[in-house]
């Protein structure tokens, strides 16, 4: 099992710390992992991107064309990740400010309204949490357990106390995720 | 097993020292690097080892702290990114002649000048044909994945030591700044002072009445004094050479063509690797891990056996020109490279391989 | 027909008033006849011997005129690249903080090249001891300007002068270093007469006693001649030193215990 994942959004989102806390989940279940930041020069205009790999296997390659999953978080992402999901791939995105679907037919869409939801509930700091749910429960490829190891590493120990509502959100994410039919 | 981590490849480089038992650390902040001595700081090793970090005002003034600490035989690392190793030049250049074991990292970046912070491999000349003046050799390493970042610091520290020369960490920002999982070894308690002066007799440590002072000096104003200590050097890389030489294969038994890659541009060409195969290309991978020393002779007989290489680096064709000499003119060998921060994609490559190399 | 010469022994013990330290390697010094450097060198190692500090102490050699000064010092030492001789040092005392350290350095190599050095070791309060030739002249290579040549003073790179406007002033650094609060103790001394001598000698004791202490730096400066770079005769050159350098160079402690004594040009 190799899945690659971008996960690409707004600086600030929290989007290299999600990355972050399923990387070191994966650590955690003894999966080889690589985590890297966008480190070129699309790395511009505020946006913020990075690649996981999970394997069971030795990871080639931490830098990537195409991925198995993009986890999409703004407009910006999804016009430059959309076409990089591999045939049959998965592509998750966050409808808060998008205002051009995305379009292709021979991949997998699922939207999660988790901005909405995360300033509901007063939780927009854990917002990426709710997103990191959604795609778990698309694909859990780790266990909860170990989602729980992996915030223990991830998280300084004076923000442990948090835990529990990252896990919360973690579960309000597996709720709120919804495929998306594309129309022609 | 070893405790386990996820870490950026500057943070494991930083543990790894203080689990070597290294002495001292001296250093100074450049991106993409700067993790390594931010993380020393925040561990604080003088409470887990008694290792002893400092910020120094210049990379010239750390290079030469480690010049002073190696010449008192202590176990001492720096780490820097290519402007600030071109500053060490010198002091690197001091250490060689004077033999001294220490570690410098460099994490790359693009350059000429200031360049860029994003990553490169264009310091392959600075790093394996001398860099400062004379004629001197480093130990290099070529690191490809943030385990390596770890372990080569332990490796270094041993073949620094042994040969009593500077190992030089060949990194890049990607490497560097990306996170990977990674065991870490058990922590190897730091030297006394007493083991110290009886495993390193040629280091200048206070002279007692027993012996003869100990003069640590990279100069020699008679020219055929220097000439034996520049003999004496030669023996030395000579020896090195013959014992040190590492790389890795990958898929090159049945191979056809053959990509020689190494730290990052090797993970990418491994990832090439698979996509050409898919395709029925009957590609493998040589990754030489030692820079130097070369692999001279495995790539040689690799040379032999295939139709053609192509060099991936993310410079201009530096490593390639060590290739052609290894190969000779046999074979058609090619590089392929992108600069100034730009890292190669999986798909690019196989473009090349198959515009260059297979269809050239 | 000669008779063959027979050496004999003319020394004995019981005559003996003057012995040459056996911390001083026994080999003719490199210096020109006149020097200052030697009769520093006897000083320091003099001092070591009397403290009994042979083992417990490294030293650090500069480029320049005293490069070789680890060939004439029967002490563990290292030679450094030009001016980062403090930098050396500053490493080594931090991971052997119960040896002795020094360094000996000169006007070009501790004024110019390893002005940041020198300046960041003093000021981050290093604990060990600076000995600074000055004899405003680059003396190995053959008689170039230096930072703290005077004005109007002639060089091979000054040879109508010294002129300020254009090559800037002399580097009083020793003002500027006994500024930084990193330093414990410094002072201006010189080796031309006996007096002279004994209070240079007094001072490097001092120094080496304040690092026991880990009070920081301990910086002496010693204004001496370079008879051959000033083309002068020995006898010359140290009145000539008298004259033009001592008024520039004032003799006498700058700071002692942490405090500044006298007020430095540079504090106006």
């Amino acid at each position: 099992m190799t899945e690659e994942i971008i996960i690409a959004g707004f600086g600030g989102q929290g989007v290299l710390s999600m990355g972050k806390i399923l990387a070191y989940s994966g650590v955690m279940q003894n999966k080889e992992v690589s985590w890297m930041p966008s480190y070129g020069p699309e790395m511009r205009g505020g946006t913020a991107n990075v690649t996981v790999i999970l394997s069971d296997e030795r990871i080639s390659s931490p830098i990537l064309n195409s991925f198995d999953t993009a986890i999409i978080l703004n407009q910006q992402s999804l016009d430059k990740f959309e076409k990089a999901v591999k045939p049959g791939g998965l592509l998750i995105y966050d409808p808060n400010g998008i205002t051009k679907l995305p379009s292709r037919k021979d991949i997998n869409i699922y939207s999660i309204a988790a901005a909405d939801e995360a300033g509901k509930l007063g939780l927009s700091k854990i917002f990426n949490m709710i997103v990191l749910g959604g795609f778990l429960k698309l694909k859990p490829l780790v266990q909860p357990e170990f989602i729980h190891k992996g915030l223990e590493k991830s998280l300084p120990a004076r923000h442990h106390k948090l835990i529990p509502d990252n896990e919360k959100a973690i579960e309000i994410g597996k709720g709120l995720i919804q495929a998306v039919q594309v129309l022609n | 097993m070893g405790e386990l981590r996820l870490m950026k490849g500057n943070e494991a480089v930083a543990e790894a020292a203080i689990r070597a038992g290294c002495d001292g650390y001296f250093g100074y902040p450049i991106t993409p690097q700067s993790e390594v001595m931010e993380y020393l700081m925040a561990e604080k090793p003088h409470e887990r080892t008694g290792m002893v970090v400092l910020q120094a005002e210049s990379e010239t003034a750390s290079i030469n702290m480690l010049y002073g600490a190696a010449g008192t035989g202590k176990m001492v690392m720096t780490s820097s990114s290519s402007p600030g190793i071109s500053l060490m030049q010198e002091g690197i250049s001091y250490m060689a002649g004077a033999e001294l074991p220490a570690v410098i990292v460099n994490v790359v970046r693009g350059g000429p000048g200031l360049g860029t912070i994003q990553p490169s491999q264009a310091d392959y000349f600075q790093a394996v044909k001398g860099g400062g003046h004379g004629d001197y050799k480093l130990v290099v390493l070529a690191p490809a994945s943030v385990q390596e970042m770890c372990d080569h610091v332990k490796l270094g520290f041993d073949l620094a030591f042994k040969y009593r020369n500077p190992v030089m960490i060949l990194s890049d920002g990607a490497i560097g700044q990306m996170m990977e999982k990674v065991v870490l070894f058990d922590p190897i308690p730091r030297r006394s002072e007493e083991d110290l002066i009886k495993q390193n007799p040629w280091a200048a440590t206070g002279k007692p009445k027993s012996r003869e002072h100990i003069i640590i000096t990279s100069l020699d104003l008679d020219p055929a004094g220097q000439e034996r200590v520049n003999l004496k050097l030669q023996a030395k890389y000579k020896k090195i050479e013959e014992n040190e030489i590492l790389y890795e294969t990958l898929g090159c038994e049945d191979a056809e063509f053959i990509f020689v890659a190494f730290g990052l541009s090797a993970r990418i060409c491994q990832k090439s690797m698979d996509l050409a195969r898919a395709k029925g290309i009957k590609i493998g991978l040589f990754r030489p891990i030692t820079l130097f020393p070369f692999p001279v002779k495995a790539i040689h007989d690799l040379g032999k056996k295939v139709k053609g290489m192509l060099v991936v680096e993310m410079n201009a064709g530096q490593m390639i020109e060590d290739v052609k000499l290894s190969v000779g003119c046999s074979i058609k060998i090619e590089h392929y490279g992108r600069f100034g921060g730009i890292i190669p994609t999986p798909d690019e490559v196989v473009k090349a391989l198959e515009t260059q190399i297979i269809g050239g | 027909m000669e008779e063959p010469f027979v050496k004999t022994e003319i020394r004995k013990d019981e005559n003996i008033v003057y012995k040459r330290t056996d911390l001083l390697v026994d080999r003719p010094l490199s210096y020109c006849p006149g020097c200052g450097h030697g009769v520093v060198h006897r000083m320091l190692m003099e001092t070591l011997e009397e403290m009994d500090i042979q083992d417990k102490t490294i030293g650090v050699s500069p480029v320049g005129c005293s490069v070789l000064a680890y060939d004439f010092m029967n002490i563990d030492m290292l030679g450094a690249a030009h001016g980062r001789a403090p930098a050396l040092a500053t490493a080594i005392k931090r991971l052997w903080p119960n040896k002795f350290v020094f360094t000996y350095q000169g006007d070009g190599d501790l004024a110019a090249i390893g002005t940041a050095e020198t300046i960041h070791a003093c000021n981050r309060g290093e604990n060990f001891t600076i000995i600074f030739i000055n004899n405003g002249i680059y003396g190995m290579t053959g008689g170039q300007m230096a930072p703290t040549t005077l004005p109007g003073m002639r060089s091979s790179t000054s040879p109508y002068g010294r002129d300020v406007q254009t090559m800037g002033h002399p580097l009083k650094i020793t003002e500027l270093i006994a500024n930084l609060p990193g330093v414990y103790y410094v002072t201006r001394q010189a080796v031309h007469t006996p007096s002279h001598v004994r209070k240079t000698k007094k001072a490097i004791r001092k120094a080496f006693e304040q690092q026991k202490e880990n009070k920081g730096i301990a910086f002496i400066e010693v204004v001496s001649n370079c008879n051959s770079g000033w083309k002068m005769t020995p006898v010359q050159s140290n009145k000539w030193m008298e004259e033009n350098m001592f008024p520039f160079y004032p003799l006498g402690d700058i700071k002692l215990d942490g405090k500044l004594i006298q007020k430095s040009e540079i504090a106006k």
